[in-house]
């Protein structure tokens, strides 16, 4: 088995993949339209585009998952072709993809050795742990190789799955947006990863809709355009953010959404003394109380696995709490979901595939996931299927939903659609709490642009938003206040136009505490 | 030959036509085999495939026994496509026949409608009974599963074994006629009425057996139809089959849907029962089913889970069942319905892998994603 050690050194004239004039062509649709690719070894390659551009196809045709409908593939000088990805890493390429793909029940070192030909079975692990701590020392990541993966947590389960890729002898790795699920320290942890792994001649492809991310790492930029390559690997050297926003959606987007002050409304949600514990049975809130009202975006700020997720779950009656949450005067706690629906509360959850979207149906029967039971989609016995279409057809036009229909199953959707078409069923239900998970997580820089507008302006039609995020950046633009949130405890009530961003984040990691609010 | 073998897997999404392809020509694949057979121990496949046809469907007389054949089946398939559409593993269907006979027969056999009441009320009443007699025994697992998470496959299978003992104990004690295992024949009020019941008006009738029950199954064929593609009940199976957990995001009951889903199964299954002893039997006995409960997976299966396809499979096995009582070696036609069971569950491989031969330096492969994990995001 070989380790990673034999890297070849960094040397950038040596082209580690060329990728030419690849053509990806699916039902209806026109992935990637004659594109082209380059990496150099040693370096780290961002591949930028707007939400449907065809950056996960292309890199899944790399990784060996997809075949392309035309076009050639060279790793290092040689023409390859992949028929699974087993082929791929064979030639040196792993690829971490979004959502992850390890089995939770088994440990860490499990995970990283399945599926391999040797060992055949799980006996005497200890022999490998000995290698794989080797590569954790190389490049720096650690984790407890010995806790089963469901207990490790989203940041330290990327570590193993790139450590799984490692193992496998991979010198080119591929990234797919690997930041949207992380905090941002575990983000400066894999920025300084991937600086360790390029500088001991590894190559990365890094796929994010991060600007400031992308100007941080990355050498070149390759940008895609339904389907086009619009910049083939420009050097980074003088591109701002600006430069690549506009690169990715034709026209320059506005970075900053505009907020005008408002005097907010009565109570809508009220949250008092509210505890929970997570899936693993450990406290995750810890006597919370918080109220939001109408008109309001009151944004939760904390380091992930900080409580956050289980705050909105409680609220959703997705899990059981202890004390009294409201919403109009009705309690909410420990009753099924159909209750919260019922008084009028959007959710968009933290997982957009296993919670929030049903895989196998169409975008329209995504849309009337829970308007099918009420009037004007729901008769008394029956769903009004025509009229879910039309809507659906508004709101796939609305939203900028990217796909060749509404009767486009879920699954086929690129990430950053699949969150739109999320987003557009809990907003069009005109709610009157909306509780917001990341909303914007894994959306490009244009789309966020419109959909922070609009949660603007449903606050401004009175809407009371829960906002929870971890981009600091995007809770001081939205939120009228912003709760903060350490251990299960809420720290602080801060107001963003007072408060400074380390100020935030020295309550964030629960070092001083903030009495009222 | 420079010819290799390749097997991927293919993308999630296979294109459409591809299983209704797969299930016809499972069909036409195992008929192949079957005649390969014969040919090896030295029968003419020809001839006994056209005799095959006659027995069942060459003339209107083996049409209607057909029908007759196919009329259980209908309904047992609707009650497996019921529950499979939401993946729940009813393969209790053979119990829940067998419990909605016997709560049919108690109308008659307590009696619950007076003796020497009107056909229909009596008719009306079992059909009722027979439903509630099988969406009890749907109940069962429907709640076990619901409340104690018991795995169905296991307590469906089971119940099967019980239901069938509970009739033998009814009809081989209390209800036995003359020591026989059987219940006395029903009073007439209590028959389905039959082609040939009007062989006087129109002659033509003379001698067939199809009874009304093969109309019953047609319109359950369309309510099913239409709870499944058109209700919000349908939705709500549809949507926790496809994920449970958005099902519950989405504010929808999943325990109780278990549970109506099972019974209304369960019910579907009963009315098979009843249809088959007030139609063709005429009196509960041993052995009413050959195992329609089990075929009954066998037609939902091939039938893709549309219940208009399951009137169609149905028909076919009903004729299969015919012809095979008809022609030496009688086993023929049990042959034929096993290799069709065998193709359909090969071809779920080939909707699951691409398969392609090709010679060595080919390389032209359509853009066909191979795996259907690849996560886009
Ligand atoms: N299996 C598939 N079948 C049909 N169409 C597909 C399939 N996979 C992807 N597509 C389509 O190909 C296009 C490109 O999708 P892809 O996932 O590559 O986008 P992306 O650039 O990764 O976007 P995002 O930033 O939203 O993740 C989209 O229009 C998508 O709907
Ligand atoms: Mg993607």
């Amino acid at each position: 088995m070989s380790t990673s050690t034999n890297a070849p050194p960094p040397d950038y004239r040596v082209l580690a993949v060329d990728m030419s004039n690849i053509v990806i062509r699916f039902p209806g649709v026109l992935a990637n339209d004659h594109v082209n690719l380059t990496l150099k070894q040693g370096e780290i390659h961002a591949l930028l585009g707007e939400n449907g551009a065809g950056k996960s196809t292309l890199m899944n045709v790399l990784s060996g998952l997809y075949k392309q409908t035309s076009g050639t593939i060279k790793v290092y000088g040689e023409k390859v072709d992949f028929n699974s990805p087993r082929d791929a890493i064979a030639k040196g390429i792993g690829m971490v993809h979004q959502h992850f793909m390890l089995v939770p029940t088994q440990t860490a070192t499990e995970n990283i050795l399945l599926g391999l030909k040797e060992p055949r079975f799980f006996l005497n692990l200890s022999r490998y742990d000995k290698a794989i701590r080797e590569l954790q020392e190389q490049f720096g990541l650690y984790v407890d190789t010995a806790s089963k993966v469901w207990q490790l947590s989203v940041g330290e389960q990327q570590r193993v799955e790139i450590l799984k890729t490692l193992y496998r002898g991979a010198n080119i790795l591929i990234l797919d947006e690997p930041t949207a699920v992380l905090a941002p320290q575990e983000i400066d942890e894999l920025m300084n990863t991937m600086r360790a792994l390029v500088a001991q001649g590894k190559s990365i492809i890094f796929i994010s809709h991060k600007l400031h991310e992308v100007e941080q790492v990355a050498d070149r930029v390759t940008v895609l355009r339904k389907g086009v390559v619009t910049a083939e690997g420009i050097p980074m050297g003088n591109m701002t953010k600006k430069d690549l926003a506009q690169l990715m959606v034709g026209r320059d987007v506005v970075f900053a959404v505009k907020k005008e002050v408002r005097e907010p409304g009565p109570v809508v949600l009220s949250i008092k003394n509210v505890s929970a514990t997570n899936n693993k049975g450990v406290a995750a809130l810890r006597g919370v109380s918080l109220d939001v009202r109408a008109g309001e975006i009151v944004g939760v700020a904390g380091v992930a696995g900080n409580g956050q997720s289980e705050l909105a779950e409680v609220i959703t009656g997705m899990r059981e709490c202890t004390g009294s949450i409201t919403v109009n005067g009705v309690e909410v706690a420990n009753k099924p979901p159909r209750i919260s629906i019922g008084h009028g509360v959007s959710h968009v959850p933290e997982d957009r595939t296993h919670v929030g979207s049903a895989p196998n149906m169409t975008i329209t029967e995504n849309v009337i996931m829970k308007a099918y039971r009420e009037e004007p989609i729901g008769n008394r016995w029956s769903v009004n299927y025509p009229l879910a279409h039309d809507n659906a057809e508004e709101l796939k036009e609305q939203y900028d939903v990217l796909a060749p229909s509404v009767d486009t199953m879920a699954r086929k959707l690129s990430g950053g659609n699949l969150q739109k078409v999320i987003l557009a069923r809990e907003i069009s239900a005109e709610p009157r709490l909306m509780v917001a998970v990341q909303p914007t997580r894994g959306l490009d820089v244009g789309a966020i642009e419109a959909i922070q507008t609009l949660l603007l302006a449903q606050r401004d039609a009175g809407t009371a938003i829960l906002l929870v995020s971890e981009e600091l950046e995007e809770l001081m633009a939205l939120s009228d206040r912003i709760a903060v949130i350490y251990d299960g405890v809420i720290q602080g009530i801060v107001d963003p136009e007072h408060t400074g961003v380390s100020e935030i984040g020295l309550l964030m990691t629960g070092q001083v505490s903030k009495e009222g609010g | 030959m420079a010819f290799k073998l390749q097997v991927e897997k293919r993308s999630a999404d296979p294109p459409r036509w591809l299983p209704a392809a797969t299930s016809i020509g499972a069909v036409v694949i195992a008929f192949i085999i079957s005649g390969i057979i014969l040919t090896i121990i030295g029968g003419d496949p020809i001839r006994v495939f056209s005799f095959f046809y006659e027995a069942a469907f060459g003339s209107w007389a083996a049409l209607s026994d057909t029908l007759v054949k196919a009329t259980p089946l209908i309904l047992v398939g609707l009650a497996c496509t019921v529950a499979f559409r939401m993946k729940l593993w009813n393969i209790g269907a053979e119990g829940q026949f067998y419990i909605g006979a016997f709560f049919a027969s108690l109308v008659v056999l307590l009696p619950i409608v007076p003796a020497g009441s009107s056909r229909w009320v009596t008719i009306g009443t079992m059909i009722v009974f027979g439903m509630i007699g099988g969406a009890l025994w749907g109940f069962i697992p429907g709640f076990l599963k619901a409340r104690y998470r018991v795995n169905e496959i296991i307590t469906t299978l089971m119940l099967n074994y019980i239901a069938i003992l509970w009739n033998n104990y009814w009809i081989f004690s209390k209800w036995s006629d003359a020591g026989f295992q059987m219940t006395p024949v029903f009073d007439k009020a209590a028959w389905l009425p039959r082609l040939a019941d009007y062989a006087r008006e129109f002659a033509f009738f003379s001698g067939m057996t199809l009874h009304f029950g093969f109309v019953i199954a047609l319109i359950v064929t369309v309510i099913v139809w239409w709870i499944l593609s058109r209700s919000k009940w349908g939705f709500e199976i549809k949507l926790i089959g496809d994920n449970p957990e958005a099902a519950r995001y989405s504010g929808i009951n999943i325990a109780r849907n278990i549970v109506l889903v099972m019974m209304f199964s369960g019910a579907l299954a009963g009315l098979a029962g009843m249809s088959e002893i007030t139609g063709v039997v005429h009196r509960l006995q041993e052995r009413i089913s050959p195992g329609y409960g089990f075929t009954g997976i066998i037609i939902a299966w091939l039938a893709k889970l549309n219940p208009f396809a399951v009137v169609l499979v149905s028909i076919l096995f009903g004729g299969l069942i015919v012809a095979g009582r008809e022609i030496q070696p009688s086993g023929l036609a049990q042959l034929i319905q096993g290799i069709i069971l065998f193709m359909v569950i090969s071809s779920e491989f080939l909707l699951r892998y691409r398969v392609s031969f090709f010679g060595r330096n080919e390389a032209e492969t359509p853009a066909t994603p191979s795996t259907p994990e690849a996560e886009t995001a």
